[in-house]
């Protein structure tokens, strides 16, 4: 079997695994960047709408141009770019890591490595994660496939749709279909509040009339061949009500309720996953469980802004370089825990460094139109912001400077990270 | 069609098939018609894929001596088709001692029966054969001859084998009328049964087999045989990930209720978990609706067995209709008219069962005259489908440097080859479902998020369908609306 030597690996060729290559390929090591498809750029490629790049780039790009400032970035660095292949493994040697690969160009191959950076993406939660009941007709599908057929491969999926989840896809998707000349008669949320951005409310339905129904459950799917209809009805008490239950007709369901991080490769090869962001553990470092393997974008936790992923993936990129130029060191950093206090899903990094600038991601788990975020260690308040409009679907990222952190002298405590309403709370 | 076959089996599940495969053995011409676009997708493909125990029924009934034949059956035909199948064993829990008086009652049932190796099992054996068991198990029984199966894969294998060996199988056949036709090129008393399709094909035939599964009823009014009414009972099951902490080593049943074997804990022989089913008589025949308060019994259900079963892992979820006619199946040549076999209310365990049942339809027909003498051309084996997945390294990229499109992987989360899905296409099933059964690609957790565009562009590739042509699994379950 072929063997090929890297100082890294990057799996998966998105947004993140662009961003990470180069960062590590500018830092002077050798690269290799591994994508499924045949193609650099991900799922950056079917998203042909605006609102890309303003923070990466400084500069409105659709999906496809984003992708493509990067990719002319990774051709010029020269990094190899192995297309079309999957990686079957990951396994832990002395010197470092041996994946596998398969590729019909390439055939089964060996890659060794000092690190692996993971930035494989997510996949979107489909029909029977959420249990949606029902008949199984044809015509249901996820908003990311739908929008894949649409945009690259030029098929309809059908004429009447009803969108359930109010995700950022689908709420593209209820616009992109009205645009092909498909009728989208509803978007359907369970939460009392959308799930996706606020932009994307006022731009993808409000501007074409399309009804969200906020604080309705799908009861069931009608159609034994093809989709007939939907079945919802609205929440009260946090159950459904049903005797006020009512069919919308359509011919087409989209699912847009979410991704999940797509992780299997990364669990067999022993990295521990967070169960609720169902991304890796990592340090202030993006380090995973696994000393040398680093993890960035939505294959760490779900991101709503592409350039967010792709500022994440620069900085797994130079945590890589950093360690491979002390490669022999070969420990993890000690650092301090990170919890999710009051009203916070998650954080990541689930540890920080108290004397090194960190950036720390979060998602609220409440609608705020001011909130005061702290960080407390042994019960001293040590960081405090404010904030403006907080949502769920929107990730927050707070810069914490370097020294901040440092000042309690509690070794030994968590940090704790909690948001409140300004005005309530701790002092 | 003007060819004059000697025994017409209706219905392609797997009591259809595996009489087939049976009557391919010898020289004989055998046309299998299925209404649907591929095979095994009736009852057949939704059920717990198990091959039961022996000691479910008792031994007065014709499918408890079924059930045990055919159970001991299924190692050589593993051997000769190779399809997914695993002696992993059977447990039943017993979670309060009332429960143990059911438990040895099933025991001495299973003795009777002749189940190979049954025995009683105290707590602490119980935990040792099944480590994941709620420790709230207070004893059970033990059937180490139980095995779990693929069961789509089974009926396509018994197929194709026949097909090899001469089988003639017709799809989207339909069966709308029959009658007795004079056999043209015999005496004038010989007759044939004729029968018509809804799109006008005609089959003419000898003997008739009824194994139409839930229209078996249908079937048996269409050639004025016996009546009766088959039901339906369907059963909503849970498919959890590959990765799910509560897969089970054994398949694991609760105590049975008199209505049913209970909802169970099933490992599959690909390491994805189902947990089900429910048992409910439906009116409707085309009910495979799933409903949220079945769902939500079944996982409570399986977690009373195995607590580490976790809504987190579910893929998806499915029901399967089980034709039900009386207590016991009903093989026999109709009393009413001439040459025709009654195959029907082939419920649990029907799929353990099959290769006895061929093996009785078989010993029917001879005993009315078809005159069976062996092929010696019969070819038992078949090579089984190459899966990528379950091959050493090494050996895949031999494989690969063979042929590239097995590096190129279509179904990430299954792990499934451009090439396998290639096999597929050209072994006939050219529906997204037809190649999930087949394949397993879009069987995962992704449930073809990624993967069913490549499929579609594959069977467009291969079969020169256009996009507006393909469908979920035939019919009117057309995917797309067509081009932008």
């Amino acid at each position: 079997m072929k063997e090929l030597r890297f100082d890294a690996v990057v799996i998966g060729a998105g947004a993140a695994g662009m961003a990470a290559s180069l960062s590590v390929s500018k830092r002077g090591f050798s690269c290799a960047l591994v994508d499924r498809e045949d193609y650099m750029g991900g799922i950056l490629l079917q998203c042909i709408h605006n609102g890309f790049g303003l923070q990466h780039f400084g500069e409105e790009l659709t999906g496809p141009e984003f992708a493509l400032r990067l990719e002319k970035d990774v051709r010029a660095a020269e990094i190899p770019f192995f297309s079309g292949t999957t990686v079957l493994s990951i396994d832990s040697e002395e010197s470092g890591f041996s994946l596998i690969l398969s590729s019909a160009a390439n055939g089964v191959f060996r890659a060794s490595c000092a690190s692996v950076i993971l930035a494989m993406g997510s996949r979107e939660r489909n029909r029977g994660n959420i249990r949606i009941a029902g008949d199984r007709p044809a015509g249901v599908f996820t908003a990311g496939l739908a929008q894949r057929l649409i945009n690259i491969d030029g098929y309809l999926p059908g004429k009447r749709a009803v969108i359930i989840g109010s995700g950022d896809i689908g709420l593209i998707m209820a616009r992109r279909l009205t645009l092909s000349g498909a009728k989208v008669e509803a978007v359907v949320e369970i939460q009392p509040f959308p799930s996706g951005l606020t932009r994307n409310i006022v731009q993808c339905l409000n501007d074409y009339s399309i009804p969200l129904y906020l604080s309705h459950s799908t009861l069931r799917i009608i159609g034994r061949d093809r989709v007939e209809g939907v079945e919802i009805a609205p929440l009260e008490n946090g159950a459904p009500r049903l005797e006020k239950a009512f069919t919308i007709d359509c011919d087409t369901v989209l699912l847009s309720v979410g991704l999940v991080p797509e992780n299997e490769l990364s669990a067999h090869a022993g990295i521990s996953l967070n169960p609720v962001t169902n991304g890796a553990f990592v340090d202030s470092t993006l380090m995973t469980s696994v000393p040398g393997v680093f993890a960035c974008g939505n294959v760490l936790h779900i991101h709503d802004l592409v350039d967010r992923v792709a500022g994440e993936a620069s900085r797994a990129g130079e945590s890589c370089a950093d360690w491979l130029e002390g490669a022999g060191s070969g420990k993890k950093r000690a650092e301090v825990p990170l919890k999710a206090g009051a009203n916070i899903r998650y954080t990541v990094p689930s540890t920080i460094d108290p004397e090194s600038k960190t950036t720390v991601c979060l998602r609220s788990m409440v609608m705020l139109d001011r909130g005061i975020l702290k960080i407390m260690r042994g019960g001293a308040e040590i960081y405090k912001k404010s904030l403006k409009w907080v949502r769920p679907g929107e990730m927050i990222s707070v810069e914490i400077p370097a020294g901040t952190l440092g000042v309690a002298s509690t070794a030994g405590e968590p940090f704790e990270i909690s948001l409140n309403a300004a005005g309530e709370g701790v002092k | 069609m003007n060819r004059i076959y000697d025994v017409a089996i209706i219905g392609a599940g797997v009591s259809g098939a595996a009489i087939a495969r049976k009557l391919s053995r010898y020289r004989i011409q055998t046309v299998l018609l299925e209404k649907e676009a591929d095979v095994s997708f009736g009852t057949s493909k939704a059920n717990s894929g198990i091959v039961h125990g022996g000691f479910h029924h008792n031994a007065k009934y014709l499918k408890t001596r079924m059930e045990v034949l055919g159970a001991s059956l299924f190692d050589q035909l593993q051997r000769e088709l190779g399809f997914p199948f695993r002696r992993c064993g059977i447990i039943v829990a017993a979670m309060h001692l009332d429960e143990m008086r059911v438990v040895e009652h099933l025991y001495r049932q299973g003795v009777e029966n002749g189940a190979p190796g049954i025995e009683l099992c105290s707590r602490d054996r119980m935990l040792l054969l099944e480590p994941k068991l709620s420790t709230e198990v207070v004893g059970g029984l033990y059937a180490p001859s139980g095995g779990i199966i693929e069961p789509y894969r089974f009926v396509f294998s018994l197929v194709e084998n026949a097909k090899k060996n001469g089988v003639t199988l017709e799809t989207c056949f339909k069966a709308a009328s029959a009658r007795r036709v004079p056999a043209s090129d015999s005496g004038a008393d010989a007759q044939l049964w004729e029968i018509t399709a809804a799109d006008g094909r005609t089959v003419r035939a000898r003997y008739v087999v009824n194994a139409a599964g839930l229209q078996a009823d249908a079937v048996s009014a269409l050639f004025g045989a016996e009546e009766f009414s088959i039901t339906a009972r369907k059963g909503e099951y849970f498919l959890l990930d590959r990765l799910a902490a509560g897969c089970p080593s054994r398949v694991v049943f609760p105590v049975p209720s008199s209505v049913s074997k209970g909802m169970l804990v099933i490992p599959t022989v690909e390491g994805t978990t189902l947990i089900g089913p429910t048992a409910d008589m439906v009116p409707d025949k085309g009910d495979l609706a799933t409903t949220a308060e079945n769902l939500a019994r079944i996982t409570a259900s399986a977690r009373m067995l195995i607590p580490s079963v976790s809504e987190r892992d579910v893929i998806t979820s499915f029901a399967g209709l089980r034709p039900v006619l009386e207590e016991d199946f009903y093989i026999d040549m109709s009393k009413k008219v001439p040459c025709f076999v009654q195959v029907a209310g082939i419920q649990s365990p029907g799929l353990t069962s099959s290769p006895a049942i061929a093996e009785y339809v078989k010993d029917l027909l001879l005993k009315d005259g078809l005159e069976l003498s062996e092929n010696p051309e019969f070819e038992p084996y078949l090579a089984p489908p190459v899966h990528v997945r379950n091959l050493p390294p090494e050996e895949r990229a031999v494989l690969v440097s063979q042929n590239p499109a097995y590096g190129n992987i279509v179904c990430r989360c299954e792990e499934i080859s451009e090439a396998e899905i290639v096999e597929a296409i050209r072994h006939g099933h050219t529906t997204l479902d037809g190649i999930k059964f087949y394949t397993r690609a879009q069987m995962g957790r992704c449930q073809g998020g990624f993967c069913s565009y490549k499929i579609m562009k594959l069977i467009m590739r291969e079969t020169g369908m256009s996009a507006e042509e393909i469908t979920k699994r035939g019919g009117s379950s057309r995917v797309l609306e067509g081009e932008l």
